[in-house]
């Protein structure tokens, strides 16, 4: 896999081929199409905002808690989608893989790009919500790309690692099924980390957050919605604890990497 | 770009294992099991060993081979989709595989869509797709039916569509396996017309196929595969003798032993084929003739005791590759005596003219026609000849001038 072909003519053609049939599919044969990408996160956001906002009131302490949800849930969601989508994309594949040669990892890389797009229009409503409740727009929001960067890089990186190994072990879909049943409850979405810290203790609070996604989260909610998220930073001074969940990122990118690539060549007859 | 004077395709010592499971499922707990007993999950079935050979520049190139002998596992070490265990595969200019027509094909997606995203996996990006478009449809003659979804497409028409892309493929080396099986006669000879053409464009086709007319109407040279070795790169009529001959040796001659129903086998079952076996006049057990060969079909029989002196007759029919009876004959006005177990029949100068031809054998009561065993295909031989003609029989004229 050499950098250059990475971006050949020939493998964007594929790319966004694969991407754009993935998203016509979707919609297939329903009458708004399209548009249902919009108006199933915007039904999802309502039902939240008025049971999150008028009825499971856990948020109390923290201000625009509705809209604090919704963004942990949308990274979430794009979190589970694309891991589980690239899961699977290498064995649903098979077909194509074992009747033509081109680089595998753009099936995965297609698959997290569809993804993406969910998440986009996703965070379009989001920004709707953030104007509809009157959220203060901090310089800290600049910050908020690099963290769904981070976010799609972790999700991708574990895309190559499960897609590969599902080629081999079909016990895989389910484990990260149940995996990703714990970490959900084990990830601060639907209830503010402050409410650990009360009920199981600062250390427990800080063990949550070196989840990446975790880590992601809170920051991307501390820089969009309101500074009283709870980070990492907040919970420990120390410089080498802060760096694990970038540490965690980096080096399932290059495991990751190293593994799809080792594998990618015997795809076609294992598959 | 293809350098000049370097072959198309170099394959040097190749090899290539493939690791078959002993158990059933692919699971953890089956890997940790096997970790923990220490043994190996698979077996190796060596699929091909040590192959070398070279394709030219501008060479029509064919594979064939039994199935299972390796030819389609060869193909696909060509086309990059299987990595070889040893050796190497050198490819010296652009190429496109065609393991099969319509790579990616969707159903759920309209056949123009599907046009452009095929397209996309040979290479095309929509502004070229776009270019050719009118031109891949008029050639598949698929003009009405281009916005419908392609799961309402006959898997004539897919084939079609499938193939009028593949055609642009601007590659200098094509690969292909057995597109050729698909179509009906019409839309086959377009597909011949169109390899005579990518041929006198000067490029480089590979063909992996069953079908020895192709073989020889198409190929320069010819590659032999069997168990995974190469058995002869050759003419495309030595070719066809070596494949004929595969196909017979491990079973000489024909036994038609056992009760088991074949299809287009039927009969009262009183008189039955036990065997038939196929010689020409210079080897003992062959079926591949050269067209001035004596052909001898020596015909075993088995009969039921209360059968054992009924008078019968037998009846051949040799049926060509076209499907068309070329001729029948039968022992009617022969008096064979009623007690043999064992008939011949010896045809000297064969009108057959080269191809595959089937052969069916009747065996039928002489009193009442009824058949013993009619077994439709029974057996099968292949006549080659080193001066082609046309038509369904050759005939042997005398050509004068004044």
């Amino acid at each position: 896999m050499k950098l250059s072909n990475i971006f050949s003519r020939r493998n964007r053609i594929l790319l966004r081929e694969l991407v754009v049939t993935d998203f016509k599919l979707r919609y297939q044969g329903s009458v708004l199409g399209y548009l249902w990408s919009l108006l199933k996160p915007l039904f999802l956001f309502a039902i939240m905002y008025i049971v999150f906002g008028n009825f499971l009131r856990v948020g109390d302490a923290v201000e625009h808690f509705s809209v604090y949800l919704l963004l942990g849930v949308v990274f979430w969601s794009f979190f589970t989608e694309a891991t589980s989508q690239g899961l699977a994309s290498i064995v649903n594949h098979g077909e194509l893989i074992r009747k033509i040669n081109f680089p595998k990892y753009i099936i995965v890389v297609s698959g997290s790009l569809s993804a993406l797009i969910n998440l986009g229009l996703n965070l379009i409503i989001i920004m709707v919500f953030i104007l509809i409740n009157g959220v203060k727009i901090h310089f800290s929001a600049l910050l908020f790309p690099l963290y769904t960067i981070e976010l799609y890089i972790f999700a991708l990186s574990l895309a190559f690692l499960l897609s590969a190994s599902y080629v081999k072990f079909r016990d895989v879909s389910h484990i990260w099924e149940v995996l990703l049943q714990g970490a959900f409850y084990a990830t601060p979405i639907l209830y503010p980390i402050t409410l650990v810290i009360k009920q199981a203790g600062h250390t427990a609070a800080q063990i949550l957050m070196m989840n990446p996604v975790a880590q992601i989260i809170q920051d991307a909610r501390y820089a969009l919605v309101t500074h009283q998220t709870v980070r990492l930073e907040d919970l420990t001074s120390n410089i080498f604890i802060q760096a694990i969940p970038f540490a965690i990122v980096l080096s399932f990118a290059i495991f990751s990497g190293l593994y799809f690539k080792k594998h990618s060549s015997y795809f076609s007859e294992n598959v | 770009m293809q350098e000049p004077d370097q072959p198309a395709v170099v394959v040097k010592n190749l090899s290539k294992t493939f690791k078959i499971p002993i158990d059933k499922s692919n699971g953890i707990k089956q890997s940790i099991v096997r970790f923990a007993k220490r043994k190996k999950g698979y077996r190796n079935f060596n699929v091909l060993e040590d192959i070398s050979f070279e394709i030219n520049k501008g060479e029509f190139f064919g594979i064939v081979g039994r199935n299972g002998s390796g030819k389609s596992t060869l193909l696909k070490l060509l086309a990059g989709i299987y990595t070889p265990d040893k050796g190497l595969v050198q490819v010296n200019g652009t190429l496109t595989p065609f393991i099969e027509l319509g790579v990616g094909f969707n159903p759920e997606l309209t056949a123009q869509e599907n046009v452009y995203l095929n397209g996309a996996l040979l290479g095309f990006s929509r502004d070229e797709v776009t270019k050719i478009y009118d031109e891949i449809v008029n050639f598949a003659e698929l003009e009405d039916f281009m916005s419908e979804k392609l799961k309402n497409f006959s898997s004539g028409m897919q084939v079609r569509l499938a193939f009028s892309i593949a055609i642009r493929a601007q590659s200098d080396i094509l690969l292909m396996d057995e597109v050729l099986a698909v179509g009906d006669a019409d839309f086959q000879k377009k597909c011949f017309n169109v390899f005579r053409r990518l041929k006198k464009e000067g490029r480089t086709i590979v063909l992996v196929t069953h079908d020895m007319g192709n073989v020889e109407k198409f190929c320069d040279r010819v590659l032999v595969v069997d168990k995974g070795a190469i058995l002869a790169v050759t003419t495309p009529s030595n070719a066809a003798a070596a494949y004929a001959r595969l196909n017979i040796d491990d079973s000489k001659p024909t036994e038609l032993n056992g009760l088991e129903e074949q299809p287009g086998r039927w009969g009262s079952g009183g008189i039955r084929i036990k065997s038939i076996a196929i010689k020409s006049a210079k080897k003992t057990v062959s079926p591949v003739f050269n067209f001035e060969d004596e052909l001898q079909l020596t015909i075993e029989l088995e009969k039921q005791k209360e059968f054992e002196h009924t008078p019968f007759d037998v009846g051949l029919a040799f049926i060509n590759q076209d499907n068309v009876t070329v001729a029948g004959p039968n022992s009617s006005n022969e008096q064979l005596s009623a007690d043999t177990n064992t008939i011949t029949y010896t045809l000297s100068n064969s009108p057959l003219q080269p191809g595959d031809y089937s052969v069916t054998v009747v065996v039928i009561d002489r009193e009442t026609n009824e058949p013993f065993d009619f077994y439709d295909r029974a057996t099968s031989f292949h006549v080659i000849s080193d001066k082609p003609a046309q038509g369904v029989v050759a005939v042997s004229g005398l050509w004068s001038a004044k």
